[in-house]
């Protein structure tokens, strides 16, 4: 390879399930259900070893060697196991302590049809897809014996599942491109709408044309699709291949809904990771990355072109070759993108022949050098599941540069930062009002919202972007003050509220470089909103910016809920009469302690104004209380 | 406290009354001619020019004799003013040993008599303010700075020829705007008008500020007004007085008329990046297209950490929203610059004055169609040099027009002398002859003059009356009643 290493955005799981490699004693299963990787060595005599993505799922045993194994799959859960041996029949074996362990077996119903597989639909129903159609059951460990609960008679050439969603797709007609699907939960069975898969071209006489290995199904984005694989074809005059993506949803009719344009031809196959389509290519031992959320501006509706340039899988090594390990052997690196290897959805590689299941992770990091457009990458990296790290260095990435122009992308970013933020920010609050108006109506359906690594707020953004920011030396304060206005008018611009550190930040670096007529400025427009913290900060300038006291009074005055701290600068400004007139004003003349103004007068040496001061405070307590005399409490005798 | 003074109106027709006018105007050193018969070098300018040498000279020697002797008794703080029956002297020496002086004619009345003698001619000397034209010789002298430097800088550079020089060629033409009739109270304040404005259009502001400021980096400063009034001052505070001073009293007005003319015409023609946009340069060249034009700025000096700085001035106006961008006068600059400058800031700036009007014109909405009220203000805070009148009408290049009659600007002033006497936070309430009331109030750096045409209020009423407007016109701001 001559790319930098940092160059590879996918990578395999560190840990990957090892289990023993097929050979002819050993045949290896997957079940994409339960993602558990069944070993079966002499067709079960021998011992069966499970393999799951936790050890919580591994499970060994022996069964009978009946005869060939064709699919293996346990029930969700683990409690039944299901073993077809023949091409008519399902056997079925609890695995439920107490229940009896003989094994129980249960043929197709349609005569002459041949089972093609089944699927666990739940831990005790059952799917058969036969040549001729579906069979759904519901299995009883307890008398074992099976109970048909619905089917459907159609032809089938092939079938695939996801068990995400409990849909089964059969591929029908002679040309195979009439797609049915068939959603399962709870004991019902329920026909979706079936589609065309549109084929590059139309063979004549009609023949089988869709191949299985050309169609997945997968959720993006919470979206159930079916991809197409569409090679390219000479005679149809398309140059290269693409994925199509047609959209199933769960009731209506399904769509052809986006193309991923893949530039080149050859043996392809397809992974989701994160929201992500992952289309390898093994010819050229790259793979690519498409998102379909990311708009593309010069492209037509829903056509994409790759988010990232062709990458291949990040090189692994291989820590254990194989159960048979020498300790001191050390790590092979693992031949990627190998024709023994098999794709599963949504993200699972397995090579059979060495005994390795990995998942497939995009690494966020390599992609912020791949895509120089930020406002683009930051659109990608939103949808990313560990993205907050990420995305907080890009920003400061972008700050730090201080290239020329850099100030409309960096507003670019804190916008779209920002628009998760409010989304976020708006969902909780109508939870939250939700949940206030009582459960009465309704309630069940509102869901907290989730906060996911996207939801960047202003606490992150301080802490690992701004505050490093400000105090770097080599950056001009210019800079430093366009950009936290920046970020501040991006808050305003989505309505969220700011945190008054952001405005200690932006004055903290006005105040450093003697820039307080800027301040004082923006204190003038509001564009510091008031606070009794920012307040206090701004008397505390007040030595080295005399102006700095208006500013703070007038915010105190605007909070209306600072009376009496208005009180307490004006008397430290000796101020007495001023406070007076003010307590007056707002009306707490009543309840006020005489004895801090009479302190304050004092304290100014001016005997007539104590005098006045106090008869003042005579006046109140004659009308309160129709005495002159003070309440001992006050400490005014 | 009520004013003692009686304010009248002229009542017989065939008096004649004279406003208050500039007799003359000087400078001079007395360091530059110490010695006997050379007197007349100590003259670096002197208005009218055509009065006879001598004169000159006769009048000057008195100014210094008069500070001379006044600084016997304050040797800190030398006469100001000079009162006598047919005029005033003002003395200002805004650098060592340099001395202003201005001489203003009273106003006066001139009574015809009957049977064919020559008329009475009534001095009044008491009609005018010191604070008033003391503020106008201090102005005098900051806008020569602002566009030529100190003297001392003039000095330096070439001597007593250039500053002489430098002199002439300002004042000539400044002196001739200088309306001496029409200045009042303002004056002394030498405010800043600012366009109250929403947030997040001043964000929004902001924003272009820095971008403009960020890709053209040679832009050292920038301020942004819309309709004459400030929004944002990269300058410090006492360059941007002068500066707006400028702006609002002299390039404006002088542009104002043409863009009035063109209201009704297309977009101009020059497009740039396919975006039609209103923006054009109001110093520097005219016409970008035109291959001859200069590309030649008024030049400004303002205060920076070591004395001064000399910048290029760049007004560029799209609209109501003009934006002052000042590039230090060090570098050249070029047409390359300057098409760049229009093509950036042009569009722009014909959004933002688009989305300020249009903010501007909901507010307006949402605080209700503007009635003509009981009063008018004038209000000032020394701490921002915020100024907000609605006495003046708008400002045009010859005169500064006022709604109400120049004796109670007059009453406006004597409060205002009141208030620069004393420390404290104070009020006064005047009766004035017209049945007005005229109410003075200060509160820690904000003074606030209103004026209430309420014949039969008594002096509660009114104290009611301003604290209503109080409530409602500065409820935002610490303001003690």
């Amino acid at each position: 390879m001559t790319e930098p290493p940092q160059q590879h955005y996918l990578e395999l799981s560190e840990n990957p399930v090892q289990f023993e490699h097929a050979s002819s004693v050993n045949n290896v299963f997957f079940d994409e259900a339960n993602k558990q990787v069944f070993a079966v060595r002499s067709g079960g005599a021998t011992g069966v070893v499970v393999k799951g993505p936790d050890d919580k799922s591994s499970v060994a045993f022996r069964m009978d060697d009946k005869g060939e194994v064709k699919c293996i799959k346990f029930s969700i859960g683990n409690k039944i196991l299901a073993v077809q041996r023949t091409s008519k029949s399902v056997d079925f074996i609890n695995f439920i302590p107490d229940y009896p362990h003989t094994e129980f077996s249960q043929e197709c119903k349609t005569k002459n049809a041949n089972v093609l597989g089944f699927c666990w639909t739940n831990w005790n129903e059952i799917v058969f897809i036969t040549d001729q159609g579906i069979e759904f059951y519901q299995v009883f460990p307890d008398k074992r014996s099976l109970k048909l609960l619905k089917n459907q008679s159609i032809n089938v050439n092939w079938y695939q599942y996801c068990p995400e969603t409990a849909v089964i797709l059969l591929s029908t007609t002679v040309q195979g491109n009439i797609l049915q699907p068939f959603a399962f939960r709870n004991g019902t069975m329920s026909k979706m709408s079936k589609f065309e898969i549109e084929l590059p071209v139309i063979p004549k006489p009609a023949k089988l044309s869709l191949s299985e290995r050309d169609i997945a199904m997968a959720t993006i984005y919470g979206q159930l699709y079916v991809m197409y694989l569409k090679h390219h074809s000479r005679t149809a005059n398309s140059p290269s291949a693409e994925v199509v993506l047609y959209h199933l949803p769960r009731e209506g009719a399904c769509k052809k809904s986006h193309v991923l344009k893949l530039n080149t031809t050859g043996k392809f196959a397809l992974n989701i990771v994160d929201n992500l389509v992952v289309v390898h290519h093994q010819s050229s031992q790259t793979s690519l990355i498409f998102d379909i959320n990311l708009k593309e501006p010069d492209c037509a509706v829903n056509t994409h072109q790759p988010v990232l340039p062709a990458r291949s899988i990040h090189p692994y090594r291989m820590p254990l070759a194989g159960p048979a390990v020498v300790p001191s052997q050390p790590p092979v690196p693992c031949q990627l993108y190998s024709s023994s290897w098999s794709v599963f959805q949504p993200d699972i590689i397995i090579s059979a022949s060495e005994g390795y299941l990995w998942y497939l992770q995009v690494k966020l990091h390599p992609t912020v050098n791949l895509l120089q457009d930020k406002g683009k990458l930051m659109d990608f990296l939103l949808r990313r599941r560990d993205c907050k790290m990420v995305i907080l260095s890009v920003c400061s990435q972008i700050l730090e540069g201080g290239v020329k122009g850099s100030l409309p992308v960096v507003a670019t970013v804190f916008d779209k930062l920002n628009q998760v933020y409010k989304e976020y920010l708006e969902a909780e609050q109508s939870y939250t009002v939700a949940m206030e108006s009582g459960p009465s109506r309704g309630s069940a359906a509102q869901k907290r919202p989730v906060r996911t690594q996207a939801v960047i707020d202003q606490s992150d953004m301080y802490t690992h972007v701004l505050s490093s920011f400000t105090e770097r030396k080599e950056v001009s304060h210019k800079f430093v003050i366009a950009v936290l206005m920046e970020y501040i008018r991006s808050l305003n611009q989505h309505q969220i509220t700011v945190q008054h550190y952001l405005y200690e930040l932006v004055i903290k670096t006005l105040v450093q470089h003697n820039l307080f007529y800027m301040l004082h400025q923006f204190l003038q427009y509001h564009v510091l909103s008031d606070s009794k913290p920012l307040a206090c900060l701004l008397l505390s300038l007040e030595s080295t910016y005399p102006p700095a006291h208006q500013l703070s009074l007038d915010m105190l005055k605007r909070l209306s809920t600072a009376n009496d701290e208005i009180v307490e600068v004006l008397l430290s400004k000796q101020q007495v009469l001023g406070a007076l007139r003010f307590i007056r004003s707002v009306g707490g003349h009543d309840n006020v302690s005489a004895r801090k103004f009479l302190d304050a007068a004092r304290q100014t040496g001016d005997q007539m104004l104590f005098y006045t001061v106090f008869r003042s405070f005579q006046q109140r307590n004659q009308r309160l209380r129709g005495s002159p005399a003070f309440n001992p409490g006050e400490h005014c005798d | 406290m009520c004013s003692a003074t009686s304010y009248k109106m002229a009542s017989a027709m065939q008096e004649k009354q004279y406003t208050p006018s500039l007799l003359s105007f000087f400078i001079y050193n007395p360091t530059f001619g110490p010695r006997e018969g050379e007197e007349e070098k100590k003259i670096l300018f002197y208005h009218p020019s055509d009065i006879e040498k001598n004169e000159k000279i006769r009048n000057v020697g008195l100014c210094e004799a008069i500070v001379q002797f006044t600084r016997t008794f304050c040797p800190t703080k030398p006469a100001k003013s000079l009162h006598t029956q047919k005029n005033r002297q003002f003395f200002f020496e805004p650098e060592d040993n340099f001395w202003i002086v201005m001489v203003v004619r009273n106003p006066m009345i001139e009574k015809p008599n009957k049977d064919g003698k020559p008329p009475t001619i009534e001095y009044q000397e008491e009609e005018i303010l010191d604070t008033v034209y003391g503020a106008v010789v201090r102005q005098c002298y900051s806008m020569y700075k602002l566009f030529n430097g100190t003297f001392g800088r003039a000095m330096e550079a070439g001597g007593v020829e250039l500053l002489t020089q430098k002199l002439e060629k300002f004042f000539y033409r400044y002196l001739q705007t200088l309306h001496l009739q029409s200045c009042d109270l303002l004056d002394v304040f030498g405010g800043i008008s600012f366009f109250p404005l929403d947030k997040m259009t001043y964000l929004k502001i902001q924003s272009f500020v820095n971008r403009v400021e960020e890709s053209l980096s040679l832009i050292k400063y920038t301020a942004f007004l819309y309709n004459d009034q400030l929004i944002w001052s990269g300058l410090e505070q006492d360059d941007m007085r002068i500066l707006y001073k400028y702006l609002t009293t002299s390039l404006f007005p002088r542009h104002s008329e043409p863009e009035l003319a063109g209201r009704d015409s297309p977009l101009r023609p020059e497009v740039a990046g396919n975006l039609l946009h209103y923006g054009r340069f109001l110093t520097g060249p005219t016409n970008l297209k035109d291959p001859e034009a200069k590309f030649r700025f008024p030049k400004i000096f303002v205060t920076a950490e070591d004395g001064y700085e000399e910048l290029h001035l760049i007004v560029y106006k799209a609209m109501s929203a003009a934006a002052c961008f000042m590039i230090s006068a060090s570098v050249e600059l070029t047409r390359d610059f300057c098409e760049q400058l229009d093509g950036l800031v042009g569009p722009q700036l014909t959004l933002l004055a688009s989305d300020i009007c249009e903010q501007f014109t909901i507010n307006r909405r949402i605080s209700g169609p503007e009635k003509e009220p009981q009063f008018k203000f004038i209000y000032f805070n020394h701490m921002n040099l915020a100024e907000k009148s609605t006495i003046h009408m708008r400002k045009t290049a010859s005169v500064c027009l006022t709604s109400v009659h120049p004796d109670l600007m007059k009453i406006l002033g004597d409060i205002n002398c009141d208030f620069a006497r004393v420390d404290e936070d104070e009020e006064i309430i005047v009766k004035a002859m017209t049945d007005y009331w005229v109410v003075g109030k200060k509160s820690d750096q904000r003074e606030l003059y209103v004026i209430l045409n309420q014949k039969n209020a008594n002096l509660i009423e009114v104290n009611e009356e301003v604290k209503r407007l109080c409530a409602t016109q500065f409820n935002n701001i610490f303001f003690l009643d």
